[in-house]
């Protein structure tokens, strides 16, 4: 009876909501510590709340009802969220069309670009002129290279963080900031650093991809993490080379001089902005007339089926290190961009914990799309940019790896091609829908076992 | 060169002088590696894919074992009874932790995805995921700053091998290691159970067909595996003390044991452990303790590369 009440799907529904909003309220709450292991646990439940300044209450009343609305939500939406997203999408079918439409596509995003290139303006705050730069642009940068690697060719890397450090330590070896000699044996400046960055990225990438990308796609992922972690060890423990663990802090503003034009960059991050957006803006363009070209459509074989693309003639390690290096690339372009406009740098920035950031800004907007995973890089760092700027109560820096994890998970459920899918990903999705019609409760395993 | 030569001439030396010093100490290590490792095996074995997420099943461990002890150790260092009784309940609750956590993640990392016969990616992901929310949850909750264990026990030295102390701690992990893994054999090769684990390993859908229960059969490899997990976060913590992160650099290790084995080898997945402790603790004579991490990478890279059926080679479904 009372087992029979608890399989009902609307309970069952029920708990789940409450489940996940007692979790919710936990990550939101006030920290504990190992002196009073439960005192987290109690402050989040219990702390005073109000509704919208109203009624004096308890945390747990808040989120209850707070449940109670999910749950209802939840109803509603299995109950007729089938015939909304029937009339939603023959409703956005002929704007899709249209925005489907090359010049419509060329368009828009021109008007994206002009934006921003006024976007500095329109923010007219020192926080968030900075935070466009050390927050959004180079993160872009980052996740754009990585979306190659990960969403092209289907990779998963998790020492990415390894390309940024090698393009960081480049620029203050170039401008004679570390304890190595600079290359002809005088300092250059730091916009010399952009060629030696690129090159070295790049070997770097073949280097480690050429003997590692030969294993299964899980020991790969465990192979880049320890790549990762020698790079740091490195860094932190090779004095006389990178400067040990205090890094360094005398890298020069960037100059650029060629011929007549001479324009050096100074302490203002508006100039910096600039210069991360044309690198983006480059970038977009490589990456998809890349997508587009035979190279892509050889990833895109690669990461469906490596051995029919094999029996294709493709030689799926030539690619895969391709997309290593040329991922890379941009890694080192935002490393040589950070640490010239910072003008220090630290081992201690280069750490597993940055690769698995840029994943997740990749994750969110969608694996492969270069459109969704741009989308998805502004909307995470906005808001931790946001969460360190002005931070709620309770709330600690650290906090957010908790909500990038339960994103994670929550993206790998319920959408895995991201919050804008490419188009090409997402046809392959209704395509594999519509030939499993009809089998929802088969035991189904991953495709290769 | 003539320097160089003097440089191995000198460290052999001391390595001659510290090897069973260091011999005991790696064994101790290596049977921690061991346990985390067996966690590895086991869950490759049934659905084969590591679970980027047992390092956070250690640290349950470690931090179930702590509130244990805080709650039961006081002003004084127990002795006899006390001591064993402490540790036994440490071991209960850091096991309970463990296949609690590895349960979690199960249901909620894993399982939705099977459901979708999902690609391999996507589980890699969702893994990361459970991962980082666990280990940053509980530096919210705990704390984000190390913190040593209450001694239930005094270490003192109980005997010597060659002049080498073997000390109180280390006799423990041998003993709980070694009962574990005898019962985990047993479980695995003997029981009912462990043949519904290797039909599994050697061909899901065929088991399914025999009436093998493939949700369970997952489930309960998770639980086995996490108990172990958690017991070897409670071991590993009696020395280290507990933090936040502690399951990072011990998973990574144990890993790279399993693989050295031949992942989906459990007899493999000890000898890994074993060897990979005693080759790192030795290698503290020749480089620097800092890259003593350097050597554990190097170590996975080169048998991923040279070998990557590992030792014993990959055994999966056959008895142990």
């Amino acid at each position: 009876m009372i087992r029979t009440f608890f399989q009902r799907a609307p309970i069952r529904r029920l708990l789940v909501v409450l489940g996940v909003v007692a979790v919710v309220e936990l990550i939101t709450g006030p920290p504990g510590s190992n002196q009073y292991p439960t005192s987290g646990f109690t402050g989040s439940y219990a702390e005073p709340a109000s509704f919208f300044g109203m009624f004096r209450t308890q945390r747990w009343l808040v989120f209850l009802a707070l449940a109670l609305v999910a749950w209802g939500i939840a109803e509603f939406w299995t109950r007729y969220g089938d015939t909304i997203r029937a009339r939603g999408s023959s409703a956005l079918a002929g704007p899709r069309q249209v925005s489907e439409r090359r010049p419509v596509r060329v368009g828009f995003a021109l008007a994206l670009l002009v934006l921003g290139i006024l976007l500095p303006h329109i923010v007219n705050d020192a926080f968030w002129q900075s935070a466009l730069v050390t927050y959004v642009a180079i993160y872009v940068l980052l996740a754009i290279g990585l979306n190659v690697v990960v969403g092209f060719a289907g990779l998963l890397d998790l020492g990415y963080v390894a390309f940024y450090a090698i393009g960081a330590y480049t620029t203050a070896w170039v401008t004679g900031a570390l304890p190595t000699p600079p290359p002809f044996g005088h300092a250059l400046d730091a916009f010399w650093a952009i060629p030696f960055a690129v090159v070295f990225v790049v070997v770097a990438g073949v280097l480690l991809g050429a003997p590692t990308l030969r294993l299964r796609g899980d020991y790969l992922a465990i192979v880049t993490l320890g790549f990762g972690e020698i790079i740091t060890i490195f860094a932190n423990n090779l004095y006389g080379i990178t400067g040990g663990s205090t890094g360094t802090k005398q890298i020069p503003h960037p100059v650029f001089h060629v011929g007549p034009i001479k324009y050096a960059w100074g302490l203002a991050p508006v100039p910096y902005y600039y210069l991360a957006l044309g690198s983006v803006v480059l970038f977009l363009v490589i990456f998809s007339l890349l997508q587009r070209s035979r190279v892509g459509r050889a990833w895109t074989a690669i990461r469906e089926d490596e051995v029919a693309a094999e029996s294709l003639g493709i030689n799926p390690l030539k690619f895969k290190v391709m997309a290593f290096a040329v991922g890379a690339a941009s890694a080192g372009f935002a490393g040589v961009i950070t640490a010239s406009a910072d003008n220090f740098l630290f081992p201690s920035s280069f750490t597993l914990v940055f690769s698995i950031n840029i994943l997740v800004l990749v994750i969110l907007g969608g694996m492969g799309s270069i459109s969704g995973v741009v989308v998805g890089a502004i909307i995470i760092q906005v808001v931790q940019a946001y969460l360190n700027h002005t931070p709620p109560s309770g709330y600690q820096q650290p906090d957010l790896y908790i909500y990038v994890g339960a994103l994670l998970i929550t993206m790998m459920i319920f959408r895995p091609a991201g919050l804008i899918p490419s188009r090409q990903r997402r046809r392959e999705i209704t395509l594999y829908e519509k030939s499993h019609e009809g089998h929802p409760d088969e035991v189904l395993l991953g495709d290769d076992v | 060169m003539g320097s160089f030569g003097h440089y191995l001439a000198t460290h052999f030396d001391t390595l001659k002088a510290e090897f069973w010093f260091l011999f005991v100490g790696g064994v101790a290590n290596g049977l921690l590696y061991a346990m985390v490792a067996v966690g590895y095996t086991l869950v490759y074995g049934v659905l084969r894919l590591i679970n980027f997420a047992h390092s956070e099943i250690f640290m349950s461990g470690g931090f179930a074992g702590y509130f244990v002890l805080r709650a039961m150790v006081g002003a004084t260092v127990p002795t006899g009874f006390m001591s064993v009784l402490i540790i036994v309940l440490g071991i209960a609750a850091a096991g309970t932790a463990g296949a609690a956590a590895a349960t979690l993640v199960e249901r909620v990392a894993y399982r939705p995805l099977r459901r979708r016969r999902a690609p391999q990616l996507a589980y890699l992901i969702s893994a990361i995921g459970a991962s980082y929310f666990l280990f940053n949850l509980a530096g919210k909750e705990f704390g984000h700053l190390s913190v040593g264990d209450p001694q239930p026990y005094i270490n003192h030295t109980v005997f010597t091998i060659f002049g080498a102390p073997v000390l109180m701690y280390d006799l423990i992990i041998l003993v709980v290691s070694v009962v574990m893994f005898i019962a985990l054999d047993w479980l695995v090769g003997r029981t009912r159970l462990g043949r519904g684990i290797r039909s599994v390993a050697q061909d899901a859908e065929t088991a399914s067909l025999m009436g093998v229960n493939i949700d369970r059969t997952i489930a309960i490899t998770f639980i086995v595996g996490g108990a172990l997990g958690g017991v070897a976060g409670f071991l590993y913590g009696l020395n280290i003390g507990v933090v936040y992160n502690m399951g990072f650099v011990p998973a990574l290790k144990a890993f790279t044991a399993a693989v050295l084995g031949g992942i989906g080898n459990l007899r493999g997945a000890v000898l890994g452990g074993l060897l990979l402790g005693i080759v790192e603790n030795l290698c503290v004579v020749f480089v620097q303790a800092a890259y003593i991490d350097v050597v554990a990478f190097g170590i996975l890279v080169l048998v991923l590369l040279v070998r990557p059926t590992g030792i014993l080679g990959e055994r999966l479904g056959r008895t142990a």
